[in-house]
């Protein structure tokens, strides 16, 4: 018997809104608390700031340009590597239970098995694998599927629909009567994808995603390993947690964030300085990605509206924080506690607020970039306790749970396993992250290439509808956390720059075999 | 620039080793749609309105504009609430005595469908593609 592997993850989920990252709204012991017992990292970056692209990352341990699932609504291909194939030909029972999200959710005629695999009945079906073979889907024994509502084929809204109908109203409605992100506002200041949710704390994704979790790992017996990995779609907005819990973090008494200048003028003059896409969303000129309603105007962001939103989101944070609770607790009575290794992180950031916008685009800044990472290593491993703020990223995920199963990191995956100390990070060459974005949607092109390392921060935009290629920002790290002031132009950063330059270039030069980028699908 | 409420207009084609009649005789017949449109699984055809039933249980009727088999054009529009302009249109032209090449285009609005719809449609070459060739 080897360590069994519980991955956790959440969905657009900020680095500081974790207690131990010294978050101050939601109180969050129990990841707290797997910190402290295990290595938590200060600066992990995801491949890609929305879902798919990074999600896919995960299973992959490749970067977008490699894995092919380059923007949101292109799927990842059906025979992609998939860290839970090698798992499951090591013998672990394999499960995926929440949000997957790597093959669009917008599919009437459910063509992509996440989409059919409810009304079907069955807990996986056979599919191509990378290697050839055929076998379960993407390498799970074990499938149920969520999202961030309760619309739609999966099996969370299927299971509201059939037990809970006179809840489902409660839930903010995620898009519009155009398909696209809603912008409608609700809760007491008019938030973009803000309601009151009578929905009862049971029914609610959250606590649904732990309990299918309980069921699963109650099933299965003490000598087998298992990779579970357990996907919440909060706190993802809509901002809409039950009604019953929104008094634990009163709106009215939350401070501004610290990367929120109340006054337009100065969030203005900062924005100024920073790619000229930034300002044209603030001003809604231009909404460059599906991801952000395309009827909101991010200028008309309140104040208030900022505290309510995060606000909701602690909420949901603490939920989630407490159906964590409630699955390790399970594994503590089930007697797997020395034998489990717990990875918990997310797919990528959310602004809430920062420099006056919120949700997710081509945006590579701290809120969107820098996520909570954690790694409680089964207790039988004795791995001491530590706090790495060496770069590390996302793509690093497959190659890590392959390490704990004992098993060689195939040729495919782009990442190195993550390191267990900072000493660990430099013997293993942790010294730099690569982000990428490309989207293509509706005559609007944009393309980024970021690298952080432990003192920069620094992007290139490609040529695309409103870049030349020629634009770029640079944050020193150490100097402007907040990155605040863009050096980009700046004479005394040139050789900073070219170096950080050179970086990108070697990232696109990097060996190995690229997929054919797949095709746009959906919007999401 | 800013996006939400436009008309969008995709289109995808695909290169097929068969006769244009060949794949066109795949095609024109409306009924066949579930033969060769992933997630399509029935529909039903009464005069000029095909009401298409999806795997996932949904049901979209649908006007036939045209059924050309001299321009081997099959053009329809889905009539569904949902949208505010849909036009789908099929064109098989001719390369060469066995080559042929097979052009869905999609145009909707709102935008967002239409991008959906043609996701659906790249999946519907490949399904035409494969059967011409192996017919």
């Amino acid at each position: 018997m080897g360590r069994k592997i519980l991955f956790i993850t959440t969905d657009q989920q900020r680095y500081d809104t974790l207690g131990v990252n010294g978050g101050l709204l939601s109180r969050t012991p129990v990841l707290d608390k797997l910190a402290r017992e295990g290595i938590r990292y200060e600066r992990c970056q995801p491949t890609s700031v929305v879902c798919m692209p990074s999600r896919a990352s995960m299973l992959t341990g490749q970067f977008p340009s490699t894995h092919g699932a380059w923007m949101n609504g292109v799927p990842l291909a059906i025979d992609a590597p998939s860290v839970a194939e090698n798992l499951h030909d090591a013998g672990y029972a394999t499960a995926l239970i929440g949000k997957a999200h790597f093959e669009p959710f917008m599919d009437p005629f459910g063509r992509f098995a996440e989409n059919s695999l409810a009304s079907l009945g069955v807990p996986t079906i056979e599919q191509p694998w990378f290697d050839g073979r055929r076998g379960v889907h993407r390498g799970f024994d074990y499938l149920e599927f969520a999202t961030h509502g309760v619309m739609g084929p999966l099996h969370y809204a299927r299971w509201m629909i059939a037990n809970h109908p006179e809840a489902l109203g409660g839930f903010y409605q995620v898009v519009d009567a155009e398909l696209n992100v809603n912008a409608a506002g609700g809760g007491d200041t008019g938030a973009p994808q803000v309601k009151f949710n009578d929905v009862e704390r049971d029914w609610y994704h959250t606590d649904w995603v732990a309990e299918r979790t309980m069921s699963w790992l109650e099933a299965q017996p003490d000598d087998r390993d298992w990779f579970c990995w357990m996907s919440f779609p909060d706190p993802h907005h809509p901002w809409d947690p039950p009604k019953s819990e929104i008094a634990r973090v009163p709106w009215r008494d939350v401070d501004l964030p610290t990367n929120y200048p109340e006054k337009p003028s100065e969030r203005e003059a900062i924005i100024d300085q920073k790619a000229r896409h930034w300002r044209a969303w603030y001003d809604g000129r231009l909404v460059s990605n599906y991801e952000a309603p395309a009827k909101w105007v991010p200028a008309t962001l309140t104040a208030d509206q900022v505290r309510e939103v995060n606000a909701l989101n602690a909420v949901e944070v603490e939920l989630i924080d407490e159906a964590i609770g409630r699955v390790m607790a399970l594994i503590e009575t089930k007697g797997w506690g020395d034998d489990v290794d717990v990875i918990f992180t997310t797919d990528h950031g959310e602004f809430q607020g920062d420099f006056g916008f919120l949700f997710k685009g081509p945006y590579h800044v701290d809120a969107l970039m820098r996520l909570p990472l954690i790694w409680r290593p089964a207790r039988s491993t004795k791995i001491a306790p530590s706090v790495v703020s060496a770069p590390v990223s996302l793509v690093s995920l497959a190659a890590t749970f392959l390490s704990v199963a004992g098993q060689p990191v195939p040729s495919w995956s782009e990442g190195a396993a993550l390191p267990q100390n900072d000493d660990d990070a430099i013997v293993h060459g942790h010294d730099a992250t690569v982000t990428e974005w490309d989207s293509s949607l509706f005559g609007v092109d944009v393309h980024v290439r970021t690298v952080l390392t432990r003192q920069y921060l620094y992007s290139e935009y490609g040529p695309g509808t409103l870049h030349d290629g020629s634009e770029g920002e640079l944050y020193d790290l150490v100097e402007d956390p907040l990155q605040r002031v863009n050096h980009f132009e700046d004479a005394s950063y040139q050789s900073a720059r070219a170096t950080l330059h050179e970086r990108l270039i070697a990232h696109e030069e990097r060996p190995g075999e690229r997929a054919v980028p797949g095709a746009l699908m959906a919007p999401v | 620039m800013k996006r939400g409420t436009d008309v969008a207009s995709l289109r995808h084609e695909i290169r097929i080793s068969a006769a244009p009649d060949k794949v066109w005789s795949i095609v024109t017949r409306p009924e066949s749609i579930s033969d060769w449109f992933p997630g399509i699984d029935s529909c039903t055809v009464d005069g000029d309105v095909r009401v298409i039933k999806t795997h996932l249980g949904l049901e979209m009727p649908e006007r036939i504009l045209t059924n050309d088999s001299i321009a081997r054009r099959f053009a329809y529009q889905i009539t569904a609430p949902l949208y505010r302009f849909h036009l789908g249109v099929i064109d098989v032209l001719e390369v060469g005595p066995e080559d042929s090449l097979c052009v869905y285009s999609t145009t909707a609005e709102p935008d967002t469908l239409a991008l959906i719809i043609a996701g659906g449609t790249v999946g519907a070459l490949e399904e035409i593609k494969r059967i011409a060739e192996a017919s």
